[in-house]
């Protein structure tokens, strides 16, 4: 498995890294930890001209810990998971994060390349969905922000125009219990299913819920109506069928090595349930 | 030396029983093994394959003119280019043909079509790039009974009208071989007679042994003084230097073939590759060294799979749980070419180790192996050809007995054991098993994991299943197997003509330090470690002091290398050998510097002794000393043996293992809670590396039995090509293990040792897939397939109505 | 193809190599600096074998650009152990037998010693779970769990004996 050539870019800044991408147009990729895209690179699935790193742009690093999270598009699983101000304000981040890949690649692995890259599999975009995070693009005509919730079309196919480049995400400072539930065969798999859930409750009852499922479409998938049927109840087991029933309405599995639609589906629910449960003993 | 007692040089030599540290570890702990991949040649070049992205095609045209182009290509071979050589197909272990480039088709995805050499592996993979292969996409046949259909399309046009193959009749453009043992007869008559029949399809599925170093080699043709050396992923490398000299038509004296450290061979490395034979080529042509090395698609597509045997059994009993015989047949799917690496009179290997650790009166076995649209293969992975089948086999067959009585399963196993002074063991299909105390073993194995107390919980928890207190269920999983490993006698086993013997040659130094050479070579498996031990106990000379060197066919004697547990069995017993021919001309020497009989002496630990006087004895430093430096009337100089083994028989290996998992009946999920395995090898020769084994061997029938396989879709695409989707456990989902062991020596091996490497393996997938099983028997199921993976555990509990 | 100028520091030695950008830091190590402790196993990220030290953090040197190391500070097997070769590590793997054909011991090893320097009091499930980039196919993994537990309280005992 041996990549193909490629002229190599590392601009010291967001506007250097844009002229690049404005210059070369789609023979031009961005990377970061570069651990989804190298491996397609070296099984020779894409072919790219001109990878531009973005490793060297300070812009892109950083996290500030407020009534807003912003969290620069090059910090790492790893900084993400050790950064004792971000697991502090934002929990499920961290339990996530801990879930996605091995040490390693964590060390390396970005959480701007996991949201923006478009890969269903990917644990951060469905994430980024439940947290009602934003992500910051820059580009020739200057920045603009995308709910993470309007950003994904399709796999590998999201708002970001090519001549883009994923600078941060934003996202209120969550409240509340918070629970990431994900089966997988093995470490270092993608999940079967997923589920993100980040609730509010007032007097033992649920007063803001927000659901999010990953890798059970081409796309991450928020369900909006999952959440409503969980507001105003406690989450007793006719709030979460009814939670359930809903999730299963907006996804759409395919079949793979992991097992038929059926299954999946059947383990979304469960996933669900129990991510449920879970944030809600957190409340 | 001489100051210390007999128990203290006994535990200086650090021989048989001694858990001596490893001395490979320290090269292998800074980073300074020398794999296949290390090595460096000046002006080297690199080769790799165009391969073919279908199961079943014909080839039209293959373009080679933009890959040539580019700088720093030398040459593209085809089959073409091979023909003349004769090299275009080569033989494979089990009597077949196989192409080494694709001749007019292709039979598999992944089958190796044209071989490019470049001057490095980065503009290598530039070329393959630019070859455009035109293929005529022809039916494909992935499912072995289909392939005996009919209508089914013909895979292999270079056999049309050959009705005999290697092993017989072929009874189907599709079949290659029908191999029948026992009695067929008899037995079908026990079937129609008896109480209770159990009768089930058990499916032993495709995987992978899957080293973490996947194969390669360095081909370096010396055109000056005409000598081919070979270094490369071998697990036997003699057979492949005799292999190398029939192909090539260069002798065998000219060609020195060197198994550097390997990475782990579980039997992918015994077959003779495409990559070997092109490798070889390209260094004839070009006049330089030539590396191939196969990256880890190549080596899950291409290179030898293991398993895929479809195994239907019926077994018979009375009503008491007796059992009165047992029927198999087995449609064996071997790929493309049969490229299975077994003895050559045994196409289905050992499979008819079948009646396991059970007296059962009449037996028999009907194998017909199949082609279809899948890689060739077909190897022991970390098992003795088939018997990793056979045991998983009747361990099912068992459970499904058991559930048909109504019986509880170690119950039905204690009855039907063979009983300890029935061995040596005639089998109904014809094994005479060496050695055994089942029963011992049993019952230790069932008292220590507290059996009754596990099926009283597993009782409760069923209960509370019904109840709806819970959603998880338990599963107690039993195994109880015999290997048959060591092949093994001459007279009925060889390889391509070769006998299965094994050798050791030992020379002794004159300062009493030795050096020692065996035909077979270590993967991991710690031979410069163990067999120091053994002769350590042979000839007094501390392990520390004794080399072991093996892997290079210009230094070591012939032999036929390491795979199916045969090592220890084999040239272990070699070692032993040699080591007593040294011991019985140092007795000689001893008596001349003592002045004494020989039959005055007696041996010491480290030294021969005169009987009565023990003050007066020479060591066996002083008598290698002696062998150098005096001339001893009637004696030649020197202190050296060999020894050539063939052994008498084959050994019989065994060991209870227990698992107990707990199953989450929504997810599929298994947690496995504990693994007990207990393993009788017969004596032991380094306990640390023998749990090391089974720790090993263990987890990669977890890794078999709960996840890994080989599968392809119906258009023959393998869907399992990376260690994405095929399952290799990390440290996190592995579980523990704990060892224990009954001692039963081999009465025919020289030291009582019989193997252990495989015999994890062995037992311990019947073990996990039995648990499984067990947790759903108190539900209705009977048999479900391999491997346990999360959604075919949550399909059992969905198809028994376990989710409301 | 263009070729780059790559500066490196590997094993605290400062070393130069012209290489292509789209090299592997694997190939970088092995092919043209002769380091041939890690080795190449899974090529997608998955076995470890190849883990070595970068910038104080362990990482799968066959998904890593030469281009994108530039400067960058390599700890390699070779590189981990004194002059005498055996570390702490090496001693605890060699006396725990944990390793049986070593082909991934050298990633283990050099991700062992980042996990005890990031935590050095692990628990045997946080070994397993720092551990998990790193598959083993001969040991089950008890036995180098096992001996980096050990070494882990080798290297405490030391420290405390230090102060």
């Amino acid at each position: 498995m041996i990549p193909n050539t490629f002229e190599y870019h590392r601009p010291k800044t967001i506007p250097d890294a844009l002229a690049v991408l404005t210059q070369h147009g789609d023979e031009a990729r961005v990377i970061a930890g570069g651990h989804s895209l190298i491996p397609v690179m070296k099984q020779r699935l894409t072919d790219i001209a001109h990878l531009v790193d973005l490793q060297d742009i300070a812009d892109l690093r950083g996290i500030s810990v407020g009534d807003t999270i912003r969290i620069g598009a090059m910090t790492t699983q790893h900084a993400l998971i050790t950064h004792a101000g971000l697991s502090a304000a934002v929990p499920l981040l961290a339990e996530a994060a801990l879930q996605i890949a091995d040490p390693q690649v964590r060390y390396l692995g970005t959480i701007g390349g996991n949201v923006a890259n478009g890969d269903p599999g990917n644990d951060m975009p469905g994430l980024m969905m439940c947290l009602d995070a934003a992500f910051v693009l820059s580009g020739p005509t200057g920045t603009r922000t995308i709910a993470a919730r309007d950003f994904y079309f399709g796999a590998y196919s999201t708002e970001r125009a090519e001549d883009e480049i994923l600078v941060a995400i934003e996202m209120p400072r969550p409240s509340g219990g918070y629970a990431y539930e994900k089966q997988k065969r093995k470490i270092g798999d993608y999940a079967t299913a997923a589920a993100a859930v980040q609730m509010t409750a007032v007097a033992g009852r649920v007063a803001t819920a927000s659901v999010a499922m990953t890798n059970l479409s081409d796309v991450p998938v928020w369900s909006a109506a999952a959440g409503a049927a969980l507001v105003g109840t406690d989450c007793g087991p006719v709030a979460v069928n009814a939670a359930v029933a809903a999730m299963l309405e907006d996804i759409n599995p395919g079949a793979d090595n992991r097992g038929p639609v059926e299954f999946k589906r059947h383990v979304a629910g469960v996933v669900l349930g129990r991510a449920i449960a879970r944030a809600f003993s957190r409340l | 030396m001489n100051d210390l007692s007999h128990d203290q040089r006994v535990a200086g030599l650090k021989g048989l029983g001694s858990s001596r540290k490893r001395v490979e570890d320290a090269r292998f702990t800074q980073g300074k093994g020398n794999y296949v991949d290390d090595i460096k040649m000046p002006d080297m070049l690199f080769g790799d394959f165009v391969r073919s992205q279908y199961a079943h095609a014909r080839i039209r045209s293959v373009d080679t003119s933009k890959a040539v182009a580019l700088p720093g290509v030398i040459a593209v071979l085809q089959a073409a280019d091979l023909a003349p050589l004769g090299l275009h197909w080569m033989p494979t272990l089990a009597g077949d043909k196989q192409m080494v480039l694709a001749d007019g088709k292709v039979l598999f995805q992944g089958q190796e079509i044209a071989f490019v050499i470049a001057e490095d592996r980065y503009i290598c993979a530039d070329a393959i790039e630019l070859i455009e292969v035109e293929y005529e996409e022809l039916p494909v046949v992935v499912d072995p009974f289909k392939a005996l259909q009919p209508g089914a399309p013909v895979l292999r046009e270079d056999l049309a009208g050959q009705t005999k193959g290697a092993h017989g009749e072929r009874i189907h453009h599709n079949h290659i071989f029908r191999w029948e043992v026992g009695d067929k007869e008899g037995t079908e008559a026990v079937v129609a007679g008896a109480d209770v029949v159990a009768e089930e399809m058990v499916y032993y599925h495709r995987t992978h042994p899957c080293p973490l170093e996947t194969c390669g080699c360095v081909a370096s043709m010396d055109k000056i003084n005409g000598k081919l050396t070979l270094w490369g992923t071998f697990q036997a490398p003699h057979v492949v230097r005799t292999v190398a000299s029939l192909l090539s038509g260069i002798p065998e004296s000219s060609i020195r073939v060197v198994s550097p450290d390997i990475g782990g061979g579980f039997g992918n490395k015994v077959g003779v590759y495409p990559g070997y034979v092109c490798a070889i080529v390209a260094s004839i042509v070009t006049g330089r060294p030539v590396k191939w090395i196969e990256d880890r698609m190549d080596n899950l597509m291409a290179t030898a799979f293991a398993r895929d045997y479809w195994m239907q059994g019926k077994i018979a009993a009375t009503a008491e749980g007796k059992i009165t015989g047992l029927w198999c047949h087995v449609t064996a799917d071997h790929g493309a070419f049969d490229a299975c690496a077994d003895p050559t009179k045994f196409p289905a290997g050992f499979f008819s180790i079948c009646t396991g650790s059970y007296d059962i009166p009449v037996a028999y076995v009907g194998v017909d192996g199949v082609y279809t649209n899948k890689a060739p293969g077909g190897v022991a992975y970390r098992c003795s050809f088939r018997v990793t089948e056979a045991a998983y086999f009747i361990e099912r067959m068992i459970e499904v007995l058991a559930i048909k009585l109504g019986m509880d399963s170690a119950e039905l196993r204690r009855i039907n054991f063979i009983r300890k002074e029935q061995f040596p063991y005639q089998s109904a299909l014809g094994w005479e098993y060496d050695s055994g105390d089942y029963h011992t073993a049993w019952d230790k194995a069932l008292n220590a994991v507290g059996y009754d107390a596990l099926r009283a919980e597993q009782a409760q928890r069923v209960a509370d299943f019904k109840a709806g207190k819970t959603r998880s269920l338990m599963g107690i999983g039993l195994s109880f197997f015999t290997e048959i490993v060591g092949a093994g006698p001459v007279k009925n086993c060889d390889i391509l003509g070769m006998g299965m013997f094994d050798s050791c040659e030992i020379r002794i130094h004159p300062t009493g330090s030795a050096l020692a050479r065996l035909g077979t070579i270590s993967q991991g498996q710690g031979h410069a470690t163990t067999f120091a031990q053994i002769l350590a106990t042979e000839t007094g000379i501390p392990a520390d002091q004794i080399t072991i060197e093996e892997g290079d066919t210009d230094t070591a004697p012939y032999g036929l290398g390491t795979y199916g547990s045969r090592s220890t069995p084999v040239a272990g017993a070699a070692t032993a050998m040699a080591g007593r021919k040294i011991r019985a001309k140092a007795q000689m020497i001893a008596a001349y510097l003592l002045e004494v009989h020989d039959n005055d002496l007696e041996w010491d630990v480290d030294r021969f002794v005169v009987k009565g006087v023990p003050e007066r004895f020479k060591t066996m430093k002083e008598i290698a000393y002696a062998a150098y430096n005096q001339a001893i009337p009637g004696l030649e100089p020197g202190l050296e043996a060999v020894s050539y083994y063939d052994p008498p028989n084959m050994t019989y290996p065994f060991g209870a293992y227990i698992c107990v998992m707990d199953i989450d009946a929504d997810t599929g999920v298994a947690d496995i809670r504990s693994f007990y395995a207990l393993d009788d090898c017969g004596t032991r020769i380094n306990p640390m590396i023998i749990e090391g084994q089974v720790h090993g061997g263990a987890t990669e029938a977890f890794a078999i039995a709960m996840g890994q396989e080989i599968a392809y879709d119906e258009m023959g695409n393998c869907m399992t090509g990376t260690l994405m989707d095929f399952f290799l456990p990390t440290a996190w989902e592995t579980p523990h293990y704990t060892t224990d062991f009954t001692e039963t020596p081999s009465p025919h091996h020289p030291i009582g040792a019989k193997g252990v490497g495989e015999s994890p393996n062995v037992g311990g997938v019947p073990a996990f897939s039995n648990a499984v099983h067990d947790a759903f028997r108190p539900f209705g199921l009977t048999q479900s397939h391999m491997p346990h993976d999360h959604w075919r555990i949550w399909r059992i509990a969905n198809q028994l109505g376990l989710h409301g | 193809m263009s070729k780059m100028h790559l500066k490196l520091k590997v094993n605290g030695k400062s070393v130069e190599t012209l290489c292509e950008p789209r090299e592997l830091l694997i190939h970088v190590l092995r092919e043209r600096l002769n380091l041939t402790g890690p080795h190449i196993g899974c090529e997608t990220s998955h076995c470890g074998a190849c883990t070595v030290d970068m910038n104080g953090m362990s990482v799968k040197s066959c998904t890593v650009f030469a281009a994108q190391v530039q400067g960058a500070e390599i700890t390699t097997i070779e590189g981990l152990a004194g002059p005498d070769g055996m570390g702490v590590l090496q001693t605890s793997f060699r006396e725990h037998h944990g390793l049986q054909c070593g082909y991934c011991t050298p990633g283990m090893i050099t991700r062992a010693h980042r996990l005890l320097q990031e935590n050095p009091n692990p628990t045997e499930e946080e070994v397993r779970f720092g551990m998990a980039g790193n598959l083993c196919r001969c040991t089950g993994y008890q036995n180098i769990v096992k001996a980096i537990l050990h070494a882990a309280s080798e290297l405490n005992a030391s420290k405390e004996a230090a102060q």
